[in-house]
């Protein structure tokens, strides 16, 4: 049976590739960025280039002197005076010595320069992520932003970490190499020159044919760790479903196609560093050859010779660095390019340029809230063609209605994730939009169904609602909402640390503890989208009782799930196609022989 | 973490090693005497080059020069010829290599039992199938080589160098070896730097995951500021690390220029006395002054060759480790031996992909036939079951008895804890009960081969997984020859008819991969792939949990449809799902504390009625509704 990629199915690839062509590589608006970031250090970026100037002169100089003292062998053997090849060695040894501390220098100048840099980069980029609104997050999805933070990050942090210094010092290498050559005899220099072209043909042909090879090898190692991960992380499945047989041809053959990339991948260096090595020898002939005729017939002196074979390997070798790390610098001016994409990014919900303040709260714990002839849609569809609504301080309002009737777009316009098209929504008399965002934030609080724990202890995520709160405080919180039992419960109690993303604790404990934290947080309007369908029924009685603790006392809006919610509001709104087409107390919907008793005629069948 | 089953060294892992080599020993030979042989031809060109200048410079040979450079260039293709020979072979060597071991590893893994990849993370197996392999792949196409080859060239070298000059030779020799110390200790701090500077890293992207994913709670509780101050922290402590990797690198790089720059420039004073009082020729200075160029490299490279020996050796232990521990559920006929199971070891190379294979091949027959022919039974005895964890201080099961007839539905019905999930993944063996037994058609299940039992029982789990395939893959994960329209049926049974609205329809890839499903999409597509396996013994472990109260009621209405085909055992959390059962079953502190009807238990079980009841509700409408 032949494995054909059939079996995966068909998926349209979100992949924002960036062709690695000259032409792409640094835009501008990547050059503005770096310009912007490096700006601050061009006295430490002037100062490295000098320095591998100097060790690159040093390095030059060596071989240089190696001849020179050749050359004043005969003299030292006529006059056995020491004098003249003392001075070339102190010569000598002060070229090491200067050598050695600039090449130290510009390599730590470097990682220095690239950790500030990288640092700054990551700072802007996060809080960019951080400022954009939840509409953009969506649409760009927690994958890319994770891999803009961490994978293009990391090929940044790599070219200063590695390549970078051995790039400028290859460049550099070269040309004062074969400068000095030049100076010392441009005949021979001339010979040498000439295995450049067949030398930089092979580098372009290598490099070329080694980044489609590398990105092979990455796209198919990419593979074989997806099935792995996948069948080891559903491996109850595959054991159960006796899918062994079957994972193994097409493990077999994903690790197949990886085996043949690496093995290409070596193939291309078992041609090109062979093929370097070859123009290099043949390049050491060539000078015994000619530079030999030139010194028998006395137009060479045998130290400059001496001085060129040194050089050779010196001149050939920068042409292999340049190969080997051009790619880090093409990867990285990639990453580069998607990160300034996404720092031009404007938040679609921008600050007020002259924020409100809010008039102190009223006897009535909470704030008014008002929906002003809002008019909200996503891209074609429109959701709320024209809401009215106000809800008094301290009410606490249900939202009932089907999939699609715009309750989560209206709690979300409370939350100011999105702003209307038209309307407004105001609370206690001030637009949301005068807001500042640490302000609104304060005021308003949105309790969304994902529950999401951070890593740390249970205490971090409840502090998370008032940072800085005391462990008194936090307590008091989960001991309100009625989490304080199963924490304390745990072994390290409060600081019983949560696993990724909370997996240690059933869905109902994590909903508690978020809970507990939106309780210190004590915001005046809590907005709620309540779900409860993954709990089982002992834990739903426990978050319906926490519920009546945390809404008491401020404006809430609830959107609600399940009926037994609807009970403890003290309105309910029954919603279609983006309209309230019910208003009035749970009692009161009751008595009608409206949606809402219909309904709830339905639950009660469902309880059996 | 379990211990593997007898200790071994790191050495003596690595050296276990070559039995995956074995299928390239002699290509191996050829291209390490190839290697030899070039870096012979390497050494010889600063010896012509010598000729050159006292025979033809010096003593003003003319005639001699054009055959003297012809052999330098003839030497110098040879060495690159013979480069280009040993990389190439090794290349299709070390690539097999790291094939084989892999797919060995992957196979060895699929057969470990579940209790084994539950005290795993994950990401500890992966690490050994990518990063172990890589060290070794590193270790067995670079260090062995040049180990010998390196070897080589010091001796040669040193000998040659002895014998233009014995004394400048010893000198040369001593002042060089302490670079290879500064290597190897320059690679170790450099290790221990870049384990640092990656974990630290890894800690950073583990907190920009999660303020991305959590971003909708660092946004609503306004937390945007503690979020900046925190990741700018992280990411300060990344930097240090990384100035200090490059202030050590730096350093590094400047003593390995520095020492044997310092060691030509006493050779060249020492040379040039020796030369002016006769005792070496003025070529024989210069080839002194190349040959130390040449020594350079293998000199440095040993330090990282012990390096990334060291590292492979602990690499190899780790995958050992692996596949030192033998499954701990096999067949019966298997069970007995206790070897790990591992065909690449035992057939070679070549006949891997081959073995894997026929056992795909062998594997459809019997499982087809199995599954068309017993219909009728699956009778399900729990008798007196048993389980513990290993380590845990109390048993999760003790004494669970429970007889399903065949035809049967039965819902399973306890707390948070009580062992319900458990309990389901002893029937198909994903883990095996401590004590008592489960019989199916009164067989001990232990006595029934894997593939068998596999067949007549079929599980839907709570947490769905779902693979990065089609969703007719992922359907029809179980039974490969089904046809279209059994999948069909199937998703139409499980209500999942939200895959016609796909993209690609049944073509629509999903999982981690493709589409994102919800979680109810991704329970029914689990429920599905239960359903057309058409067991026996079917298993549901509470498949409904999130799904709206309306599709829950089309997908029940389905459902006991067909539960009657099947003897079936249903975890349930709501009554709309214990509705579905015959007889419920109450798990509680590890035995069935109670069986009869829904209807039953309500009225007489009060733990029972605390699981099940909306009565308990303290307020709202439901007190008053529910009777």
């Amino acid at each position: 049976m032949s494995v054909s990629d059939a079996w995966r199915g068909i998926a349209s690839e979100q992949e924002d590739e960036i062709t690695g062509k000259f032409s792409t590589f640094l835009r501008r608006r990547s050059r503005r960025l770096l310009g912007s970031l490096l700006r601050p250090y061009r006295g430490l970026v002037v100062t490295i280039f000098l320095l591998i100037v100097a060790a690159q002169l040093g390095a030059l100089v060596g071989p240089w002197l190696v001849g020179v003292g050749i050359d004043k062998i005969p003299q030292l053997e006529r006059t056995h005076d020491l004098w003249p090849m003392a001075l070339i060695i102190v010569a000598y040894a002060v070229s090491v010595l200067v050598q050695a501390v600039t090449t130290r220098s510009y390599i730590a100048g470097i990682g220095r320069l690239g950790g500030r840099v990288v640092l700054e980069l990551r700072r802007r980029l996060f809080a960019h992520f951080q400022a954009l609104p939840i509409s953009f997050h969506e649409h760009y999805t927690s994958g890319r932003v994770i891999s803009r933070q961490v994978s293009d990050m990391d090929s940044i942090s790599d070219l200063f970490d590695e390549s970078l210094a051995s790039l400028v010092a290859a460049v550099l290498s070269l040309l004062l190499v074969g400068g000095g050559m030049l100076l010392l005899d441009w005949r021979l220099a001339l010979v040498v020159m000439a295995g450049l072209p067949p030398l930089t043909w092979l580098s372009i042909w290598f490099r070329r044919e080694s980044a489609t090879a590398y990105r092979r090898t990455r796209t198919t190692i990419a593979q074989v760790i997806v099935h792995f991960v996948e069948t080891f992380g559903g491996i109850k499945a595959v054991q159960a479903f006796r899918r062994e047989p079957r994972n193994e041809e097409i493990f077999e053959s994903l690790n197949r196609a990886n085996a043949e990339a690496n093995l290409r991948s070596s193939r291309l260096l078992a041609i090109y560093f062979p093929g370097v090595t070859l123009v290099g020898n043949l390049a050491i002939g060539v000078v015994l050859l000619y530079g030999g005729y030139r010194v028998i017939d006395h137009q060479m002196q045998v130290g400059v010779l001496v001085t060129f074979l040194l050089y050779l390997q010196r001149f050939f070798d920068p042409l292999i660095d340049l190969s080997q790390f051009y790619s880090s610098f093409q990867s990285a001016g990639a990453a580069l390019e998607k990160i300034s994409g996404v720092l031009e990014e404007q938040p679609a919900v921008p600050e007020p340029e002259h924020p409100a303040t809010l008039p102190a709260v009223g006897a009535v714990p909470g704030r008014g809230v008002r929906f002003d002839s809002v008019r909200f849609g996503y891209r074609r569809s429109t959701v709320l063609p024209d809401l009215d609504l106000t809800i008094p301080a301290g009410q606490t309002v249900a939202l009932v209605g089907a999939t699609g009737a715009g309750k989560t777009t209206i709690a979300r316009l409370l939350a100011r994730i999105y702003d209307p098209l038209e309307g407004q929504v105001r609370l206690d008399g001030v637009d949301l939009r005068q807001l500042t965002d640490s302000s609104l934030r304060h005021e308003v609080v949105l309790i969304t169904q994902e529950n999401f724990l951070f890593t740390g202890s249970i205490a971090d995520n409840i502090e998370l609602g008032k940072p800085g709160a005391s462990r008194a405080e936090i307590v008091a919180a989960a001991t309100a909402i009625g989490a304080d039992g199963f924490i304390s419960a745990l072994p390290e109690g409060y600081d019983e640390q949560v696993g990724k993303s909370g997996g240690k604790l059933s869905a109902g404990q994590r909903q508690l503890i978020s809970f507990a934290r939106a309780f210190l947080a004590a915001p005046a309007v809590l907005v709620l989208d309540e779900a409860t369908s993954l709990l089982d029924i002992p834990s739903e009685r426990l978050v319906q009782s926490a519920l009546k603790t945390i809404l008491a006392g401020r404006t809430a809006m609830i959107i609600a799930h399940r009926l037994s919610t609807v009970a403890i509001a003290d309105r309910v709104l029954v919603l279609e196609h983006g309209r309230i087409i019910e208003d009035g107390s749970p009692d009161e919907l009751m008595a009608t022989a409206g949606e809402y008793s219909a309904l709830h005629a339905s639950w009660q069948e469902s309880l059996a | 973490m379990p211990a593997p089953p007898h200790e071994q060294t790191p050495a003596q892992a690595l050296w276990r090693l070559r039995e995956y080599l074995r299928p390239y020993y002699l290509s191996l030979f050829l291209m390490i005497m190839a290697a030899i042989l070039a870096v012979t031809a390497e050494t010889v060109i600063p010896l012509v080059t010598k000729s050159v200048i006292d025979d033809v410079v010096v003593r003003g040979i003319r005639s001699e020069l054009l055959p003297l450079s012809i052999a330098a260039m003839a030497l110098g293709t040879l060495q690159a010829g013979l480069n280009f020979f040993r990389r190439w072979s090794l290349a299709s060597a070390v690539a097999g290599m790291e094939k084989t071991i892999r797919d060995d590893l992957y196979h060895h893994l699929q057969r470990l039992d579940s209790g084994f990849h539950e005290s795993w993370q994950s990401g500890q197996l992966l690490s050994r199938a990518t990063n172990d392999l890589a060290t070794i792949r590193r270790f067995a196409g670079f260090g062995v080589v040049f180990f010998i080859t390196n070897t080589w060239t010091f001796l040669l070298i040193i000998a040659l160098l002895i014998d233009m000059n014995w004394w400048l030779g010893v000198i040369t020799g001593v002042l060089f070896l302490p670079v290879s110390v500064l290597c190897l200790r320059f690679e170790r701090r450099y290790r221990v730097l870049s384990r640092r500077y990656q974990d630290q890293q890894g800690d950073l992207a583990t907190y920009v995951e999660e303020a991305a994913t959590g971003i909708r709670v660092l946004k609503s509780l306004g937390r945007r500021d503690e979020a900046q101050a925190q990741h700018f922290g992280q990411s300060k402590v990344v930097y240090g690390t990384q100035v200090d990797k490059s202030r050590l690198r730096g350093t590094f790089w400047a003593g390995l220029d520095m020492i044997p720059n310092a060691v030509i420039g006493l050779i060249l004073l020492l040379g040039a006395l020796a030369v002016s009082r006769h005792e070496l020729s003025l070529g024989g200075l210069v080839a002194f002054v190349t040959l130390t160029l040449l020594l350079i490299w293998p000199i440095e490279a040993m330090g990282f060759i012990i390096a990334t020996g060291q590292e492979a050796a602990t690499a190899a232990q780790r995958i050992y480790e692996i596949f030192d521990t033998a499954p701990a559920i096999a067949d019966p006929d298997r069970n007995a031996s206790g070897q790990p199971d591992r065909p690449g070891l035992v057939a070679g190379k070549a006949v891997l992909g081959k073995a894997a294979l026929r056992t795909a091949q062998a594997a459809p027959g019997p499982v087809a036939v199995a599954r068309r022919a017993s219909r009728a039974a699956g009778h399900l005895v729990f008798d007196d079951v048993g389980f513990s964890y290993p380590g845990a201080p109390a048993p999760v099961l003790r004494g669970v008895r429970l007889d399903l007839r065949p035809g049967e539905t039965v819902a399973l019905v306890g707390p948070t804890g009580a062992g319900k999930t458990t309990l389901l993944n002893l029937v198909p063996r994903l883990a095996d009960v401590t004590t008592g037994a489960i019989r199916l058609d009164g067989t001990d299940i232990r006595d029934v081969s894997l593939a068998e039992l596999r067949t007549r029982v079929a599980c839907a789990f709570e947490d769905p997984t779902l693979f990065s395939a089609s969703v007719r893959k992922n359907v029809s994960f179980g039974v490969q020859d089904a046809s279209e329209e059994e999948v069909l049926a199937a998703l139409e049974a499980a209500q999942a008819e939200f895959v016609a609205d796909l993209p690609w329809g049944l073509d629509t890839r999903i999982g981690e991969q493709g589409m994102a499903l919800s979680g109810g999409q991704r329970q029914r597509v689990a429920l599905a792939r239960a359903i057309l396996a058409r067991p026996q013994v079917l298993l549901l472990d509470d498949p409904l949990s999130a799904l709206d109260v309306h599709t829950e009621a089309k997908v029940t209405e389905a459902l006991a449809h067909v539960l009657t085909a099947s003897t079936a055992l249903v975890v349930a959390h709501r009554p709309s799902t214990v509705l579905l059962a015959d007889r419920v079953a109450l798990l509680q502190d590890g035995v069935i504390a109670a069986v009869g009807t829904h209807h039953e238990l309500l009225a007489t079980d009060v733990r029972y009625r605390e699981l099940m009841s909306a009565d308990d509700q303290k307020d709202g409408l439901a007190a008053g509704a529910t009777r």
